[in-house]
């Protein structure tokens, strides 16, 4: 059977659920041999074994962290060397869609970014994608040279699938571009405890009509309450109220979640683009003809400062 | 000392009309009325207070490549004060992908000549974000991407990327290919003098032929990727809307309770 190349995101050897779901849909066209790179790339062997790794490829050095993306595509371009997959899958971060690109180009590839799910084909994978702020589903296919094709969260179920996920040491060499661009410096993003925007099966975002960064606090509520994500408009990001990190649509993230809870958010089209197609959408927004109506399964015209705080008093009476 | 920047920019359908694909399965670029993408609008501004905050020589050109149309991009550009425009248009260009448009683009800044490349984030139509990335592959120069922040100094690019675990500091020597998010800065809109002025400023026109680059290479039929099919996505089904009149959050709990999310 063909082998998939899977790059997988994870910090310090946690892996991140993406990755996951993304070895599912590569057992769909072939074996998973996983590439993990930087500090603690063998203790992610485990739990990619658990979900269908065939292989572990790793590789660490000092390069990975100290010059941006680079390292990385000489590391997935000697993998890609090592094993000669039928496809590369590789999850749609902003880095992972860089180093995917920059791989594409090295291979003679084509690249299909931002899929939300995959098949076999006869003539390739074939990917979903979504288009036009989520009003258009297109199928595609990569038409030459190995396909590359980078997934985003959310578009498979984790399965477990017990495999070997044997170790192996990648050997790597730098090219001359490896060391192009210096990380001088980096701040973690504080952990706020509650779970990444984009993996969430819950999102609850906020939006201008919350009318400031002290009044934030519930809609956090209203997260933890359902264990949820907190996302925010760029109206509420640029006014300062809530860090650029959660804003959702089409240059923050793009969230495809079980539940997505707008408050006080109109709808607009670059919003849309970030959450349309969230399986099941709630909106509560004191104007009645706010576009965001016309995409929920449920809406409550009203005033979010009184909707808010009863749904979540209610949602804490009901789990006890 | 000079330093000459190619910025990237491009036109693109409207995102507020309603966009369609062609029977082709190509972006209908008809009946969408262009402009030039928002998001580099911050590209060009970019490049602007480089230069404005420079002792050198700045000379901003701004690069599209697309279809007639286009023009108006370039001419916005201008207007906010680029000095020079390159228009690359051909029609064989129809229906190229990102890899044949950054193999166009790489050849045309090749030729324009350059320092510093600056583009937008990500294109509002394709929106696929990887075009800066492979262009600064093809150039084999830095990438200093998803900045929020930039500087050019001494022929050092240094910026603040800020990526999903960690907000990056990151440092470049010139030539280099920059990408800038739209939190790099409000871009400014054309003055009356400046719309005038763009008027009188040099706008080149470049084929396949000036580029070197063979009809194949790119196009619909060049493409590396194909697109088999594309459908609307059918309109959700209208939900339901309460008005809240004292009692809106629990009747939306009883909702969320029936969906199982409670
Ligand atoms: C290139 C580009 C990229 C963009 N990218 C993004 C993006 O990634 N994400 C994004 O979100 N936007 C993006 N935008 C901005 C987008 O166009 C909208 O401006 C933005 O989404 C509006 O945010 P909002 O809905 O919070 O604010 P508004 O549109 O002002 O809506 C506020 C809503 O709150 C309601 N409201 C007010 N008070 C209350 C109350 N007490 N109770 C209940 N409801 C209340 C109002 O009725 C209104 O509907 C982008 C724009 C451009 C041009
Ligand atoms: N046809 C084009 N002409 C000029 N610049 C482009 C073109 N397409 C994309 N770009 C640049 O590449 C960036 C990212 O585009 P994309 O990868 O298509 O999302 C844009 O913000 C532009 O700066």
């Amino acid at each position: 059977m063909a082998e998939v190349l899977v790059y997988v995101d994870h910090v310090d050897g946690a892996v991140r659920k993406p990755t996951l779901e993304l070895l599912t849909l590569a057992r769909r066209i072939g074996e998973p041999v996983a590439v993990a790179l930087g500090a603690g790339a063998d203790a992610t062997a485990a739990v990619l074994a658990e979900h269908g790794a065939v292989k572990v490829l790793t590789a660490d050095a000092p390069e990975f962290a100290e010059y941006l993306v680079v390292p990385k595509v000489d590391a997935l371009q000697a993998a890609y060397d090592a094993v000669s997959p039928a496809a590369v899958l590789v999850p749609s971060s902003a880095e992972g869609k860089e180093i995917a690109a920059r791989l594409a180009v090295r291979i003679g590839s084509g690249i299909i970014t931002d899929a939300v799910d995959l098949e076999a084909g006869d003539e390739g994978p074939v990917a979903t994608q979504s288009a036009f702020a989520a009003s258009f589903t297109t199928k595609s296919r990569v038409s030459k040279g190995t396909p590359v094709i980078t997934v985003k969260p959310n578009s498979a179920p984790v399965e477990a699938a017990p495999a070997a996920g044997a170790v192996e040491a990648l050997a790597v060499t730098f090219g001359a571009l490896a060391t192009g661009t210096k990380v001088t410096g980096r701040t973690p993003r504080e952990s706020t405890g509650r779970p990444e925007l984009t993996e969430a099966a819950i999102v609850v975002s906020g939006g201008r009509g919350v009318n400031g960064a002290e009044n934030f606090g519930i809609i956090e509520e209203l997260a933890d309450s359902l264990g949820a994500a907190v996302g925010a408009s760029r109206a509420a990001v640029d006014a300062g109220w809530y860090p650029h990190t959660n804003q959702v649509g089409q240059t923050g993230k793009s969230v495809s979640p079980q539940l997505y809870i707008a408050s006080g958010i109109s709808g607009a089209i670059q919003h849309r683009a970030g959450m349309q197609t969230s399986k099941t959408i709630v909106a509560i927004n004191k104007d009645a003809e706010a576009p965001i109506f016309d995409l929920v399964d449920y809406g409550v015209v009203g005033d979010l400062f009184a909707v808010v705080p009863q749904l979540t008093a209610e949602i804490k009476a009901r789990k006890g | 000392m000079s330093l000459r920047i190619v910025v990237c920019v491009k036109y693109v359908p409207d995102a507020t009309g309603d966009r369609q694909f062609t029977e082709d399965l190509t972006v209908n670029r008809d009946d969408v009325d262009g402009l030039l993408s928002e998001l580099d609008e911050y590209a060009v501004e970019q490049a602007l207070q480089i230069s404005e905050n420079s002792d050198d020589d700045v000379e901003i050109t701004v690069l599209t490549v697309g279809p007639e149309d286009a023009k108006d991009a370039l001419r916005k550009a201008l207007s906010m004060g680029a000095d020079k425009a390159i228009h690359v248009e051909d029609d064989d260009l129809h229906g190229t992908d990102v890899m044949g448009t950054s193999l166009v683009l790489a050849k045309a800044i090749e030729k324009a000549g350059y320092d510093l490349v600056i583009t937008g984030m990500a294109s509002t139509d394709g929106t696929m974000g990887v075009l800066p990335a492979i262009l600064a592959e093809r150039l084999g120069v830095p990438q200093a991407t998803l900045l929020s922040e930039v500087k050019v100094e001494d022929g050092t690019v240094t910026g603040r990327r800020d990526g999903d675990s960690a907000s990056e500091q990151l440092q470049a020597s010139l030539p280099a290919l920059v990408s800038v998010t739209d939190q790099s800065g409000e871009a400014r809109y054309p003055s009356f003098k400046g719309i005038m002025a763009a008027k009188k400023k040099p706008v080149e026109s470049w084929d396949l032929e000036d580029l070197e680059i063979e009809a194949d290479e790119v196009g619909l039929e060049g493409s590396w990727t194909a697109v088999d099919s594309a459908a609307q996505r059918p309109a959700r089904t209208a939900g339901t809307i309460v008005k809240d009149e004292g009692e809106g959050g629990k009747q939306l709990a009883e909702f969320l309770a029936g969906q199982k999310f409670i």
